[in-house]
């Protein structure tokens, strides 16, 4: 099957690009998540180490990858929100486009909120 | 001369070689089509062909003519040719279409027209899958009226109101054209798929029915409603413009609530 199936990408509309956006965040907060357990216990193994990890963290490369997650997280909080109105709400599916407009709306207010503030705390040496 | 003569009222200029099918505007597409020919070439390929096509034609015609006028090996399935029996979905410019309800200038006609089989579904042909799958799944939401009451000696009411719950979803015609849409199908064939519910919720939601709660204890399973994403692929691809994530969505509340 798999040689025969591969044509061009199926052309999805709001709803398949949103969900595609909704599994890769949700993946890319998995995998943060997994990591930060992991330097978190550490505090329990090593104290010293666990400082000496933390310490690698604070730099401008870190910085950028906070923010990358922090979009991660507020998509997949808001689009969350949403899927949960269109699967119970009885006008959701209706209103599915207007609610994803709604979500990068309010996304990109909260986003570039937290981006500015975080990025010119680490960058402007406050 | 000093004489006029009065002109003929019907006068029509015509210019030399319109009249007939002349009318209607034609144009030139390439349609490429996604060949599958496992008696000669293992992979699937692209080949195109270069047609000249009427403003009143559909995809379907442009296959036609490729069949009947280019190459007679082109495989796919068509009955209606007019949206009714669901023969021939299939994938145009990467999304399901019926290729009889769609027409070719409401497409870009400037590129290539792609036209592939539906995804999701054994290939077995060109554009022709094996509906083994798609169908058993159908089978399976028991798509008949089940009635435990006393046979009626006419015909068995029901008021307007409580026939809108489910009219949309009467309108199926069975094409999988929302099945081979959906990114979990793809991934799962084991999960029952858009229409499989939609043919589900029509019983379903039928105050005449009383089958019911074993269909809504059917589509419980962890292969059932649970496994969609909300992506509205289906929806989008339904040529019957049924709202089939609405119904997908009413059939996981009613098996939260069960008040049907
Ligand atoms: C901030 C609060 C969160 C909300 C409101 C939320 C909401 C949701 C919802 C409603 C779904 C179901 C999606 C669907 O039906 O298609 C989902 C899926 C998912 N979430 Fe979250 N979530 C949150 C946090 C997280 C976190 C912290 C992680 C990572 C550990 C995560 C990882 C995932 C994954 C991997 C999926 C599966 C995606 C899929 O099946 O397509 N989520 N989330
Ligand atoms: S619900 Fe629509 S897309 Fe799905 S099989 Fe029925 S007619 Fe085709
Ligand atoms: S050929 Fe019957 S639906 Fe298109």
């Amino acid at each position: 099957m798999s040689k025969t199936s591969s044509g061009t990408l199926y052309r999805g509309r709001e709803g398949m690009w949103s969900w595609v956006g909704h599994r890769v965040t949700g993946v890319v907060i998995f995998l943060f998540l997994l990591v930060h357990v992991l330097d978190t216990a550490l505090v329990r193994v090593d104290a010293s180490a666990y400082d000496a990890v933390i310490a690698t963290y604070k730099n401008p490369l870190m910085a950028l990858g906070e923010t990358a997650l922090v979009a991660a997280i507020l998509f997949h909080a808001f689009n969350g929100l949403r899927l949960i109105l269109v699967d119970f709400w009885k006008q959701g599916t209706k209103y599915q486009r207007q609610l994803l407009w709604g979500v990068i709306g309010v996304w990109v207010v909260v986003f570039a909120g937290f981006a500015i503030r975080h990025l010119s705390l680490a960058f402007g040496g406050h | 001369m000093s004489t006029e003569l009065p002109e003929p009222a019907s006068k029509i200029e015509l210019k030399p070689g319109v009249g007939g099918g002349g009318e209607i505007p034609t144009f030139n597409i390439t349609l490429r089509v996604r060949r599958y020919t496992p008696e000669s070439t293992a992979d699937a390929y692209w080949e195109d062909f270069k047609l000249t096509m009427y403003g009143t034609d559909r995809v379907l015609d442009a296959l036609h003519k490729v069949k009947w006028e280019h190459d007679g090996s082109l495989s796919f399935r068509r009955s209606c040719a007019h949206g009714v029996c669901g023969s021939d979905a299939m994938r145009i410019n990467g999304r399901n279409r019926l290729a009889c309800k769609t027409l070719l200038k409401d497409l870009d006609t400037s590129k290539p027209i792609t036209v592939e089989a539906i995804k999701g579904l054994p290939l077995e042909k060109d554009l022709i899958v094996d509906m083994e799958p798609f169908f058993q799944s159908y089978r399976e939401i028991m798509p008949f009226l089940i009635n435990d009451g006393h046979e009626p000696s006419g015909e068995r009411y029901q008021s307007a109101a409580d026939h809108a719950k489910f009219e949309d979803t009467t309108k199926c015609i069975l094409c999988a054209a929302c099945t081979s849409s959906c990114p979990v199908f793809w991934t799962d064939g084991q999960y029952f798929g858009p229409a499989a519910i939609v043919n589900a919720h029509r019983f379903i939601f039928d105050s005449r029915d009383d089958a019911g709660d074993m269909r809504l204890e059917i589509l419980n399973d962890k292969e059932g409603v649970w496994r969609c994403r909300t992506t509205f692929n289906c929806t989008e691809a339904c040529p019957r413009g049924i709202q089939v994530t609405q119904a997908i969505a009413e059939v996981k509340q009613a098996i939260l609530s069960r008040t049907v």
